[in-house]
C-alpha cells in the first residue's frame, strides 16, 4: 500500500492543490458535458414528439 | 456474405445503430476510468524524482493524445463531408468537435498543474504548449463559424475548410519536442523504445487513455443522434420515429 492514512492520501506528497485540482476539473468539465448532452438529448425528444403528432395531424 | 457498406451512410439507418452502440461504449468508458483510476492512484509507484506530483500525467496525457486524434478524426469527417457531399460525415464533424475541445482544454489544464510544481510555471510559451493551445483556438473556431452560418450545409462546408486547414497543426504539436528545445519533455511513449517508466505506470496511462477513447466515442454518438434530429426534423422518418420505442 503506498498510503499510510487517508489524510496522507488527501497530501499526495504535499502536491494535493496540483493533483486533486487536475482530477477535479477533469472530473467536472465531464460530468458537465454529460449533463448538456442529457439536456440537449431531452430537448431533441420534444422536438420528435412534436413532430410525430403534426404528422398525425396531416393523416 | 455480401456487407453493404453504405447502409449506415444515411442518417435513417445510423440513427438506431448508434443508439444501440451508445449503452456498451458508457459503460465500457465506466469500467476502464475505475480500473484506470484504482491503477493510477493505488497500484502506480511514487515517482522517484517528481514525487506524487506526477500521477497528473495519467489524465493529461491521455487527454493530450485525444486532443490530436479526435481533431483528425474530426477533419476525416469534414473532408468526407466536403467530398462526397454526404451529410452524416459532416455531423459527424460537429459531434465530435465540442468534445475534442474539451480534452484539449483537458490537457492543457492538467498541465498547467503539473507545470507549477515542477517547472515552477503554470505556463511557458513553448512551442509544445503554444501548439496545444492552437488546437483549442482551432476547435472553438470550428464550432464559431458553423454556428455562425444558418444553412447548416454551407456551415458543414465553410468548416470543413478551415477544420482541413488546422490538420496542419498536430504534427507540429506532436513534433514540437523534437523540432524546437522545448521545456516540454519528449515523448512519453514511443512505438520503437522501451517504455522510460515503470510497467504500472505505462498500464495506469494506457487504461485511462482506453476510458477516454471509449467516453469520447459514446460521447460523439450521443450528440450526433442529437444533431440528426435537429436537422433532419422535417423529414418523414422523423416523425415516424416516435411511432417506435427510442
Amino acid at each position: 500500500m503506498i498510503w499510510k492514512s487517508l489524510d496522507d492520501f488527501i497530501a499526495m506528497g504535499g502536491y494535493g492543490f496540483y493533483v486533486w485540482g487536475s482530477y477535479l476539473v477533469t472530473a467536472i468539465v465531464i460530468i458537465t458535458e454529460i449533463l448538456l448532452l442529457r439536456a440537449r438529448r431531452r430537448a431533441v425528444e420534444k422536438i420528435r414528439q412534436a413532430q410525430a403528432v403534426l404528422s398525425q395531424g396531416e393523416l | 456474405m455480401k456487407l453493404n457498406w453504405f447502409k449506415y451512410a444515411s442518417p435513417v439507418t445510423f440513427y438506431p445503430l448508434a443508439g444501440k452502440l451508445i449503452p456498451g461504449f458508457a459503460l465500457a468508458a465506466a469500467i476502464l476510468t475505475v480500473a484506470g483510476l484504482y491503477i493510477s492512484f493505488f497500484v502506480a509507484p511514487t515517482d522517484f524524482q517528481q514525487g506524487e506530483s506526477y500521477r497528473i500525467i495519467f489524465i493529461h496525457v491521455p487527454a493530450a493524445w485525444m486532443s490530436m486524434f479526435i481533431y483528425i478524426v474530426m477533419a476525416g469527417w469534414a473532408a468526407a463531408g466536403l467530398i462526397f457531399n454526404t451529410r452524416l460525415s459532416s455531423m459527424m464533424a460537429s459531434a465530435l468537435a465540442p468534445t475534442g475541445a474539451l480534452f484539449t482544454f483537458i490537457a492543457l489544464w492538467t498541465g498547467a498543474f503539473w507545470g507549477k510544481p515542477t517547472w515552477g510555471a503554470w505556463w511557458v510559451w513553448d512551442a509544445r504548449l503554444t501548439s496545444e493551445l492552437i488546437l483549442l483556438f482551432l476547435y472553438m473556431g470550428f464550432l464559431a463559424l458553423h454556428a455562425a452560418i444558418d444553412d447548416p450545409r454551407r456551415a458543414d462546408r465553410a468548416s470543413a475548410v478551415l477544420a482541413l486547414v488546422g490538420v496542419v497543426n498536430v504534427p507540429i504539436i506532436y513534433f514540437s519536442v523534437k523540432w524546437w528545445n522545448t521545456l516540454h519533455q519528449g515523448a512519453s511513449v514511443s512505438m520503437t523504445m522501451a517504455p522510460k517508466m515503470a510497467a504500472t505506470m505505462l498500464l495506469g496511462m494506457l487504461v485511462m487513455a482506453l476510458a477516454c477513447w471509449m467516453y469520447s466515442i459514446a460521447a460523439a454518438l450521443a450528440r450526433v443522434r442529437c444533431i440528426i434530429i435537429e436537422r433532419e426534423q422535417q423529414a418523414e422518418w422523423v416523425a415516424n420515429l416516435a411511432k417506435e420505442p427510442t
